[in-house]
């Protein structure tokens, strides 16, 4: 396989087809916890992009000095070392929302996502494709958490970025859009079953994409070979 | 193999889904009938949209799924679906509370489960909590009843509240829940829990008019009808007697254990027969042939169930009627059930 070919292949594994929230289902559970807005939502997906790209990167560079058996332990204190630099570095620069995110942060160290990653492509892949598949791994998941993210606070509050100053400064705050008003707020999208309901819709709308593309292709004539089959099973 | 059916006394009976749903749903008129002459016309309203849209929200989804949508319509389920939420949202609701869920009860529970026969949940039940959690203030804010009321509402003036928020002489929601002091009214159900938070007794909460000479005004006729209209079912042969029997005596012992243990904390057996929605889950909703227990001993257990969610709910939960809570956990349930109490097959021993 060329070089090209390879990255190109890692995008679309990444973005769309092994897409780590919407086909792997993994790290479900910041995926569902924060995504209540678009803004928290950009933050956790920005702090996993971080810590995928440095610790596939990282990962691979020592990939021929770990002993096979104790792999994971080493694994899982790299990442916690990222998550901890990314912790620090929202909690001197995003305060507010570092506080919103709360607990989701320092836990991204148990996101499944990340030592999936590693443990599938990182150990066995050199520097540069490794923190490609990194980065695009960490797009995807970060694009799924910003859809759901902005779906959320739409049904919930009528809103897009609510308290995007709390991630990108003061000026931001004329990025809020208010697209409605209500007296009522729909509380169900802002809690947990609703994300769990429209990640459901996310994933049916995925597969409804996949399978219409895949209808519209020309079948490839499948070559007819004649033979009898004899089927002793009965 | 096929097996011909050669000549011979076959009798079939001649059920059909939209003869059972119809059969449900003319028992259904009592509980209507009482809850119309306690509550005015705002149920009545709320029926006739829920069904409407139900029934749109209906044909609208077998179309997009290629279905053969006159088969499925005349069938009834959704008119049923639709009966039931407008039955049990509060009549003075907006409404666009009973629109979003007959769509969501009919989209999200019923065809997205596969329609009907493959549906997990209870689709006016589960349409019920999405309610209850999204809007708690607009589906808490029961009407007290007609002969409470300091405003008397016509039909007009309730068709203007559910649609603007507003009477037509201008009285909100709030104003229309007051009594003469200018107190909110709660249902029964509710005022019993808040008082019994502030230190009351039962016996000294129930002295609130809400609670009238008996029970409570209005919602005991109610689930009289309902459960008048459960005995023609039974009688018909339209639903499984075990259900409803061995729920209500469930909730009957539960209560009377409470009771009898500490009556000051507890309200009477007849009080939670004859409050809230405990005759319409009972004989309408426990019952439904898709998302209750299959077997014998499945349906005593499941009605059992519910009876002890119910009960825990009522007593100890945040909200004030458990019904739907409890049927959506127990429906939850269900195949863990039918799978532990498996009929013996006939001409085999019981389980090894």
């Amino acid at each position: 396989m060329t070089e090209r070919s390879e990255y190109k292949e890692l995008s679309w594994q990444g973005l769309w087809k092994n897409n780590p929230g919407l086909v792997q289902l993994l790290g479900l559970c910041p995926l569902l916890a924060v995504t209540t807005t678009l803004t928290n939502a950009i933050g956790l997906g920005l702090a996993t992009l971080l810590v995928l790209v440095c610790s596939n990167a990282t990962i691979s560079a020592i990939r021929q000095w770990v002993p096979k058996e104790v792999r994971i332990p080493i694994f899982v204190l790299i990442i916690a070392a990222f998550v901890t630099c990314v912790q620090l570095l929202m909690n001197a620069f995003t305060f507010g929302l570092y506080q919103s995110l709360g607990i989701f942060l320092p836990l991204i160290v148990t996101n499944c996502a990340i030592i999936g990653r590693a443990e599938a492509y990182a150990s066995k892949n050199p520097v540069k494709p490794a923190s490609f598949d990194g980065l695009m791994m960490g797009v995807g998941f970060a694009l799924v958490l910003m859809t759901l993210g902005a779906i959320r606070e739409i049904l919930g509050q009528g809103t897009l970025f609510d308290g995007a100053e709390l991630l990108l400064g003061e000026w931001a705050s004329i990025l809020r859009i208010e697209i409605f008003t209500s007296d009522t707020s729909f509380l169900l999208a802002i809690l947990p079953p609703g994300a769990f309901i429209a990640m459901g819709f996310l994933i049916a709308a995925k597969n409804a994409i996949d399978s219409s593309i895949a209808a519209k292709q020309p079948k490839a004539e499948a070559k007819t070979i004649e033979r009898v089959r004899v089927n002793f099973e009965g | 193999m096929a097996f011909f059916i050669a000549s011979s006394p076959h009798n079939h009976i001649q059920a059909e889904t939209s003869a059972l749903m119809r059969l449900v749903i003319m028992a259904a008129i009592p509980g209507v009938i009482a809850q119309w002459y306690f509550f005015g016309w705002g149920s009545i309203i709320q029926i006739c949209l829920a069904i409407t849209f139900a029934v749109l929200a209906e044909i609208t989804f077998l179309a997009i799924r290629d279905k053969n949508i006159k088969a499925q319509i005349t069938d009834f389920s959704a008119v049923l679906t639709g009966l039931l939420i407008g039955i049990s949202v509060p009549s003075i609701a907006p409404w666009w509370i009973t629109v979003i869920g007959s769509v969501f009860a009919i989209m999200v529970v019923k065809q997205l489960y596969g329609g009907l026969g493959f549906n997990l949940f209870n689709p006016a039940m589960a349409a019920y909590v999405m309610l209850l959690i999204s809007f708690p203030v607009q589906m808490t804010s029961w009407q007290p009843a007609n002969e409470l009321l300091t405003h008397d509402i016509s039909f007009f003036n309730h068709l203007w509240l559910i649609l603007t928020g507003y009477t037509w002489e201008g009285f909100s929601v709030e104003q229309i829940r007051m009594n003469i002091d200018g107190i909110t009214m709660a249902t029964p159900l509710d005022t019993l829990k808040t008082d019994l938070t502030l230190g009351l007794t039962v016996f000294e909460s129930i002295s609130n008019p809400v609670f009238g000479e008996n029970f409570s005004v209005g919602w005991e006729w109610v689930n009289a009808g309902f459960f008048l209209g459960g005995i023609f079912l039974i009688a018909k042969k339209a639903i499984d007697w075990v259900i409803p029997v061995s729920f209500l005596t469930a909730l009957w012992l539960f209560s009377f254990i409470a009771f009898s243990l500490s009556p000051d904390s507890s309200a009477s057996t007849m009080f939670h027969w004859l409050a809230g929605g405990t005759m319409l889950g009972a004989f309408f909703i426990l019952t439904d042939p898709v998302s209750a227990a299959t077997t014998r001993k499945g349906r005593v257990t499941y009605a059992a169930l519910v009876a002890l969610l119910v009960y825990i709910i009522r007593k100890f939960g945040g909200y004030p009627d458990a019904i739907a809570f409890a049927v959506l956990i127990a429906n939850m349930a269900v195949p863990l059930i039918d799978q532990y109490t498996r009929p013996r097959t006939y001409g085999h021993k019981g389980a090894e």
